[in-house]
């Protein structure tokens, strides 16, 4: 800028300082996000491509509908609106332990990165409970002209168009949907939750790091900064999850 | 590492209120946004409707998660007080997706559309209508 460069020819980047005015580590932080946005990009078109290509696709509604302790009742999309609200709320709590860490408050960043872990496993907890009761949730389908009770898995889809054949309860059996479905959804939504349960551990690392008072010493909270940046992109890597699978 | 840490003089955000306000209302925002999206997408549920009105909210729903990644990246991640140059390595090469989206959604209605068209079979045992047996895979 105005600054005398006198030993220096170039009227590029001439070394020195850093051209950004950001720390190494959080640049590269960023880069290695936007990479892996491109690959849960990647998986989500392809599913997306796989979805247009299909002439019919399973309502999300009707598939997620289920509530822990509420047996059988139909509550659509109740279960995934709970798992994003605690999502965005863990993310609220790690840009105050961020915000803390900004004013080398040690006692603050600690609390926050607690509760931001509960969080963590409070979401964890869920998805496990939905993939459980997606595969183990048996449902009458005609497969072959029988009437088979098959689970939501990578191999098999009971969420298909209604059949003329009623079942013993009098509701019309559904034929198989469209395979791919199950195959997405664990591949999708299991990519986010290992990236949700590797956000937790590094979390963990940084509150251990910081109980023990490595960044007090070091004289700036960045790495909980970074750690953030990590943890925000899994709320943000949701917020396309939770549109693609369950919203449209 | 430590060396590093020199080069860079650190913008550290002004005030303490002023941020947990702006926090706070980046919650509320994300969160009206979210409940919004969950009431249309339940409305598709609960009220029939034509494709078209159908195809219309979606499209809005899309735009409102958009809406929400921008509030997330911008304020969350305090991508919007970074200096321009740095915001635009990351943005600019974001918009590849633009043509990966289109194009491979693309792809995949002209796949269903020659299958339909070529495929009689496929289209009797995956097309909603179709009843009796439907074994496909």
């Amino acid at each position: 800028m105005a600054t005398v460069q006198a030993h220096t020819e170039t009227k590029w980047w001439g070394g020195g300082k850093s051209p950004f005015n950001i720390e190494y580590g959080k640049l590269m932080m960023w880069y290695f996000l936007m990479s892996d946005a491109f690959t849960f990009g990647a998986f989500l078109i392809s599913y997306g491509t796989i979805r247009f290509s299909q002439n019919y696709w399973p309502d999300p509604n009707e598939v997620f509908n289920a509530f822990p302790l509420a047996g059988h009742a139909n509550l659509p999309l109740a279960f995934v609106s709970l798992m994003t609200f605690i999502l965005i709320v863990s993310s609220v709590t790690m840009v105050l332990a961020v915000h803390a860490g900004h004013h080398n408050d040690k006692k603050g960043v600690i609390k926050w990165m607690i509760w931001t872990i509960i969080g963590g496993f409070a979401f964890l907890g869920c998805q496990a409970w939905e993939w459980t009761h997606l595969i183990t949730g048996d449902h009458a389908v005609l497969i072959n002209g029988e009437i088979s009770n098959i689970g939501t898995t990578v191999t098999m889809n009971p969420w298909g168009p209604a059949s003329s054949v009623s079942g013993a309860d009098g509701h019309h059996v559904n034929t198989t949907g469209p395979v791919a479905f199950g195959g997405y959804f664990f591949g999708i939504t299991g990519f986010h939750g290992f990236h949700v349960f590797s956000g937790v551990i590094i979390n963990i690392v940084m509150l251990i790091m910081t109980i023990n008072g490595t960044f007090e010493r070091r004289g700036h909270y960045l790495m909980i900064e970074k750690a953030g940046l990590y943890w925000h992109f899994v709320d943000l890597v949701w917020v396309f999850v939770f549109l693609c699978f369950y919203l449209i | 590492m430590e060396h590093s840490v020199q080069e860079v003089s650190f913008h550290h955000e002004p005030g303490g209120k002023e941020v947990v306000q702006k926090i706070i209302k980046t919650t509320v925002i994300l969160s009206v946004i979210t409940i919004i999206e969950l009431g249309m997408g339940l409305a598709m549920y609960a009220w029939p409707m034509g494709e078209g009105l159908k195809l219309f909210l979606k499209g809005v729903i899309v735009i409102l998660s958009l809406a929400k990644a921008f509030y997330i990246v911008g304020i969350f991640m305090h991508l919007g007080d970074e200096l321009k140059n740095m915001i635009m390595t990351i943005v600019i090469p974001l918009m590849l997706f633009i043509w990966f989206i289109a194009a491979f959604l693309w792809d995949g209605n002209s796949w269903k559309t020659l299958r339909n068209t070529y495929n009689k079979t496929a289209v009797q045992t995956t097309a909603p209508a179709a009843h009796g047996t439907g074994a496909q895979h």
